[in-house]
């Protein structure tokens, strides 16, 4: 059996690195980390894996220093890692991340049964790569699931979907996307460890080498444009408001308004600046 | 043949009605973007014996409900749905298609734009029509730390998720009249690759303050319990909880389990209110991994004014009041 388990880098979430002067994230500062739902689509393709004999891909696109979630990977267990890093595919999208992994894995690993990706990330956490990816390769999928277990051909699937416990089944080849549960450790045998303390199988490509145009990738390839992004104010200020009540609340939401509505999920600025 | 008045659909998403009422807050906010747009708003709803729904968009705002009824739709199909989606947008050509991010409408949503080449902005809080006509999609990133507006300029449609609990429903109209558009199921559709097997319904997570993305917490300088009992209305309008120090608690303005402070007493809030309270290390012990902190003390020496974010030196009581007026006009939009 073979499983794909793609994976994201993602900053730490204790920094956020924001340039405040270019407006922009400073990805190059943050300290990053393997996405959390992408650690556990790894540890579920990792037990299941020891189960069915499986050889586990970790694949990642991101820029060349996303490698070290590869490499984490590794360590903890998958077979081999790609990257697919290249300049041409800053600024991607949801459609054209979702195009890309769709690329690499048919040439890196055609015969996959199984791909597994995380429900979500914790930077721009959309959700839609998965579901995303599944459609770029015609397959079934299934998102937030819990359990794996595979029988004869057939993925069965557990999760929990808007307030309904599901069993569901699916014939390999299929996509899940994996919830951010906690899975119990796994035993890890001696010959895996060795594996990876051995030589890291680790392959770098670009767009190139996947045979992709590079006007599909990109901001060029992405359907979707970033108008802007507000930032917070960092750190804590101690802005001190005094007055008459009415005033204070007014002033309080008239400056933090994009702040609140973030953390509130709602939208509270006056409808003429939305 | 693409309708001659540019469309809004909105995903009629009718599971689990009574709790789940995303698809109502979309029409309501769709409603505001055909005005500004001269569009129409559309609901589009798939499934078997469905007669209800279809009432109950037109009654809250739809205009016209693109309706495709047949046994094989009696249960909710990613497949299915994403199927007969593609088709009807590729017929009709609809400018905008918003979906509830529901944890199906999450599935549903970005599998539709992968088949219909565009793009999708997931999680919005915020939407509203530029002056050259373009969606613009506000949406939450970093855990909410960070807000970004998002178009989608060349692609049609423009397709957008949105949480449930962002936008305000309209209120029912029972006269309100729409046309009904009915459409045979395609019978090349192919089969659903997903079997379920089985299917039952889980209880609901008790929401509690441990949890709590948003806590709006009282002490003693609240004053009174009628007083303290206003915080539960902030709370709720803003979908939070409620916590109370040791005080608030003796005097029985809230429960035992409403008790905030050191030991077992941890919440981490994205946004804590802080009314009336002093700021005593067994209280701040319980709340030190809390985001964005606002308080309110008539003494600006107060140690939880010193770490709070925004600090407002009045009357906990008064501030509590405006912010809840305040919040109501905000929220309606
Ligand atoms: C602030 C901000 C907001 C954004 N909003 C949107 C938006 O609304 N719509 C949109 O289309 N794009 C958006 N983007 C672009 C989006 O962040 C990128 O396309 C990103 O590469 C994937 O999205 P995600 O992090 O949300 O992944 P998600 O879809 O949340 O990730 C789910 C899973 O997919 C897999 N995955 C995701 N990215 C990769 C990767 N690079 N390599 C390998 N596996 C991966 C992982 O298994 C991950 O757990 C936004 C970007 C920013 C900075
Ligand atoms: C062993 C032990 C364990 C404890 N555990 C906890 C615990 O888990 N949780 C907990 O909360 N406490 C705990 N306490 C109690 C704690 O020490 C403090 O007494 C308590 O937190 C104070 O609550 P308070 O801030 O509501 O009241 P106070 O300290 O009396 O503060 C009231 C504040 O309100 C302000 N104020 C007054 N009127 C107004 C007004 N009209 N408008 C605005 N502001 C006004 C005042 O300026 C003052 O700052 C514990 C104590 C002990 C000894």
């Amino acid at each position: 059996m073979k499983f794909v388990v793609c994976m994201k880098q993602v900053p730490m979430a204790s920094e956020l690195p924001w340039d405040p002067k270019t407006r922009t994230l400073r990805r190059d500062l943050a300290e990053g980390m393997m996405n959390p739902a992408c650690k556990q689509a790894l540890e579920l393709a990792l037990g299941l894996g020891q189960k069915e004999g499986a050889q586990v891909t970790a694949i990642t696109m991101g820029p060349p220093m996303a490698e070290e979630i590869l490499r984490e990977a590794i360590a903890m267990g998958a077979h081999r890692g790609l990257l697919i890093t290249d300049p041409a595919l800053a600024g991607s999208d949801t459609y054209a991340t979702s195009f890309t992994l769709a690329r690499a894995i048919e040439i890196f690993c055609p015969d996959f049964d199984l791909i597994l990706t995380g429900c979500h990330t914790t930077d721009s956490e959309t959700a839609q790569v998965g579901p995303q990816l599944a459609e770029e390769l015609g397959i079934a999928s299934a998102a937030y699931v819990d359990e794996v277990t595979v029988e004869g051909g057939t993925a069965r699937l557990r999760r929990v979907s808007d307030g309904f416990l599901e069993t569901l089944e699916i014939d390999l080849p299929c996509l899940v996307t994996v919830n951010t549960t906690n899975r119990s450790p796994r035993y890890v045998p001696l010959s895996g460890l060795e594996d990876a303390f051995g030589e890291v199988n680790i392959l770098s490509v670009g767009v190139a080498d996947l045979g992709i145009d590079p006007a599909l990738v990109g901001a060029d390839g992405s359907p979707t444009r970033i108008v802007d992004v507000t930032a917070p104010r960092s750190g804590k200020e101690n802005v001190v408001l005094t007055g008459a009540p009415k005033k204070i609340v007014e002033e309080l939401l008239e400056r933090f308004e994009s702040r609140i509505s973030g953390l509130i999920r709602q939208d509270i600025r006056k409808s003429d600046a939305r | 043949m693409p309708a001659q008045r540019p469309e809004i659909w909105v995903f009629g998403d009718y599971r689990n009605y009574f709790q789940n009422r995303v698809t109502l807050q979309l029409l309501s906010r769709a409603t505001d973007l055909a005005e500004k747009r001269g569009a129409l708003v559309c609901a589009t709803v798939f499934g078997w014996d469905t007669g209800e729904w279809v009432g109950e968009y037109i009654a809250h705002g739809a205009r016209k409900v693109y309706l495709v009824e047949d046994r094989r739709l009696g249960r909710y199909s990613c497949d299915l749905y994403v199927g007969l989606m593609e088709r009807l947008a590729r017929r009709y050509r609809p400018e905008i298609i918003l979906v509830g991010a529901t944890s199906f409408g999450r599935e549903f949503a970005p599998r539709v734009a992968k088949r219909l080449k565009t793009g999708l902005t997931a999680d919005c809080v915020g939407l509203d029509i530029d002056e050259n006509g373009l969606l613009v999609q506000t949406a939450p990133a970093f855990g909410g730390n960070l807000l970004t507006r998002i178009v989608t300029p060349q692609k049609r449609p423009q397709m957008a998720t949105v949480r449930p609990g962002v936008f305000r429903e309209i209120p029912h109209d029972h006269g309100a009249t729409g046309e009904i558009v009915r459409i045979d199921f395609p019978e090349d559709m192919p089969p659903d690759r997903v079997r379920l097997v089985s299917s039952e319904r889980t209880l609901p997570v008790p929401r509690h303050l441990g949890n709590a993305e948003i806590v709006v917490c009282g002490g003693r300088g609240m004053g009174s319990k009628g007083r303290f009992r206003n915080l539960y209305e902030l709370a709720r309008l803003l979908g939070g909880e409620v916590g109370a120090t040791r005080p608030a608690v003796y005097a029985r303005w809230a429960d035992e389990d409403a008790l905030v402070g050191q030991a077992d007493k941890h919440i981490r809030p994205k946004v804590l209110f802080s009314f009336g309270i002093s700021g005593a290390i067994q209280h701040t012990a319980g709340i030190v991994d809390a985001g964005f902190i606002i308080a309110v003390n008539k003494n600006p020496k107060a140690a939880m004014m010193k770490m709070a974010d925004v600090a407002i030196v009045a009357d906990a009581h008064q501030v509590c009041l405006a912010l809840i007026k305040e919040f109501k006009k905000r929220l309606r939009a």
